[in-house]
């Protein structure tokens, strides 16, 4: 808060209104609807619904497919983090040693960030399409038995490079910022206390990018969470047999394809409470890092 | 600083096979949108660029047919144009003045309110999309841009990027305007939005592309042809592929991913030092 301000008026209801407005109307009342559907059981035509308390939760939790969907997400996320974390650090790290054409790198590894998830699905599942894709005929033809179309864990992994592919560049560019705020002298210091790059990159400057580090952590997770719907629904729709659904995909098919609102409203919540967990942890980081 | 030509060597090496790896799928859609959909189905996806790019990308452009709807890609551009400059434009205005309110006044709801507007970073539209696609029904929003666009402004991250950039705007400035007798609204518009000009800017650069990208929400609640965005034609024309026994239509696909793309990447390219101090600056 700022020591000065303003004494009290109406100005500042004035100014904070429309946001309050929106939120109200396009947040908070889709919000609590959504917790209210949840405790309700609706027949099949959406004639009638009756209050059933935890029911639709336990239906969830104990059902299989929302398990393995939780599971596959936990791993999803996880492998596309810290995969894209780690190819970006390593060019960002090389982009930021190379004094000739640093700015060309530059642009050519950050345009990325302006591919739609789903633009990026459908490139990536045409790379792999059996007809014609590149992809596919090369694994084949190296003696994988390569079929995304039947086998859970080629589906996934395709998946899997694309959403990569696709977050790689806005790793990139906060590596490659962080990379370019360390000081100079504390460089050169570092090149004249240690002559191996590698050493050097483990003890002096990875310490140093740890706080982007798991800032970018936290992006890529919610990341992997909610932006990949498009990669998803383009490239592999869930398949083979929900195999590859997210639980944001999940509550999608359900609530909207398959017509179940109160599982998809539970669905919705659990995930609610899943994301405020690692967003207060994400707020509470920042807030703390903006303040030293 | 010394660097051995090895290192040098191998640095370039690196960032070639990375930046290859970036460009090469765009450029193979690019390269397999200027030849016949019969060449394709026979010889696979091409490398070398064809002789069929006018006949691909104006049929695309002009024709509904080719894009399996009764909208053409220039419709679906100008969709996308409105979707992504209307986020864009309310979500900095609004983001602006909220933010305004929390870091300069003291007012008796400022905490509640700060909380409320807190709690939408919570729930990304994704978690309450189903409710939110009944409370737009409700409202007899589907099928409009304020249906598309307002839902989405739902979200505060704006605000929070606003309130963190005033807050390291010295205090010195707001004494000053005071002693020469500005009130808030003049403080705002005269000192404030002025000084703001290259975060306003950086910010609306993302979130152009944020809302020009948006699929899920648009996918849902325009069920009519004449709302879709480009994004949504991707999905439309994909679904179609297989369809009527034809050979399907790759190069025409691939002709409408390159134009949902390239909009986004000019501006990211254009403008990419703004770009690159917004996401930096305002989300760390």
């Amino acid at each position: 808060m700022k020591r000065v301000q303003f004494e009290h008026s109406a100005v500042p209801y004035l100014f904070i209104a429309p946001q309050i407005l929106i939120i109200c109307i396009f947040f908070l009342w889709p919000a609590v609807q959504a917790l209210y559907q949840s405790f309700l059981l609706e027949d099949a035509f959406g004639m009638s619904s009756q209050f059933v308390w935890f029911r639709n939760f336990e239906d969830v939790l104990s059902s299989s497919s929302w398990t393995r969907s939780a599971i596959f997400t936990v791993v999803f996320s996880v492998l596309v983090s810290v995969l894209s974390i780690a190819i970006s650090l390593f060019l960002a790290v090389r982009a930021d040693e190379v004094i000739r054409g640093a700015k060309s790198y530059k642009t050519l590894l950050m345009w990325g960030y302006a591919i739609a998830p789903p633009v990026a699905g459908l490139l990536g599942i045409m790379m792999f399409n059996p007809l014609m894709g590149d992809l596919y005929k090369a694994f084949n033809s190296f003696g994988f038995e390569f079929n995304h179309i039947e086998n859970a864990n080629d589906a996934a992994f395709i998946v899997i490079l694309i959403a990569v592919w696709k977050q790689v560049s806005v790793n990139f560019i906060f590596f490659l910022s962080g990379l370019q705020g360390i000081p100079k002298s504390v460089q050169e210091a570092a090149t004249l206390d240690c002559k191996s790059p590698e050493r050097r990159f483990w003890t002096i400057t990875f310490p140093l990018l740890a706080p982007t580090t798991f800032f970018l952590l936290v992006i890529n997770l919610t990341y992997a969470f909610f932006e990949t719907f498009g990669i998803i629904d383009v490239s592999t729709k869930g398949a083979p047999g929900g195999s590859t659904a997210t639980l944001v995909y999940k509550v999608y098919v359900d609530g909207f394809l398959g017509a179940d609102m109160g599982g998809s409203a539970a669905q919705s919540v659990l995930l609610m409470i899943m994301v405020s967990v690692l967003t207060v942890f994400q707020f509470r980081f920042i807030e703390r890092k903006v303040h030293y | 600083m010394y660097q051995s030509k090895w290192r040098i060597f191998t640095n370039h090496t690196i960032l070639v096979l990375g930046s290859l790896f970036m460009i090469l799928p765009v450029w193979i859609a690019f390269a397999s949108s200027t030849h016949t959909r019969e060449y394709i189905f026979q010889n696979g996806l091409q490398f070398l660029p064809g002789g069929e790019f006018f006949t691909n990308y104006g049929a695309i452009l002009f024709d509904a047919e080719a894009t399996k709807g009764r909208v053409t890609a220039l419709e679906m551009l100008f969709n996308s144009m409105v979707l992504g400059l209307g986020f864009a434009i309310g979500k900095v205005i609004i983001s602006m003045m909220a933010a305004y309110a929390i870091v300069y006044f003291r007012f008796k709801l400022a905490v509640p309110l700060f909380w409320i507007i807190f709690s939408t970073l919570l729930l990304p539209l994704e978690v309450r999309i189903v409710p939110s696609y009944e409370v737009v029904a409700n409202l007899g929003l589907l099928n409009t841009y304020t249906g598309l666009i307002l839902p989405l402004i739902a979200s505060a991250t704006g605000t929070f990027f606003f309130r963190q950039f005033y807050r390291s705007v010295p205090d010195e400035l707001l004494e000053a305007a005071r002693l020469d007798g500005a009130g808030p609204i003049r403080f705002f518009i005269d000192i404030l939005v002025p000084l703001s000009v290259t975060m306003i800017a950086a910010i609306f650069i993302i979130m152009f592309v944020v809302g020009w990208n948006q699929y899920l929400w648009p996918l849902l609640m325009t069920t009519d042809d004449q709302l879709y965005t480009i994004v949504i034609g991707i999905k439309q024309v994909y679904n179609s592929l297989y369809e009527g026994g034809q050979i399907p239509q790759f190069p025409k696909a691939f002709a409408l991913t390159i134009m949902a793309s390239v909009p986004p990447v000019m501006v990211v390219v254009i403008f990419q030092r703004m770009f690159v101090k917004g996401l930096v600056e305002t989300e760390k």
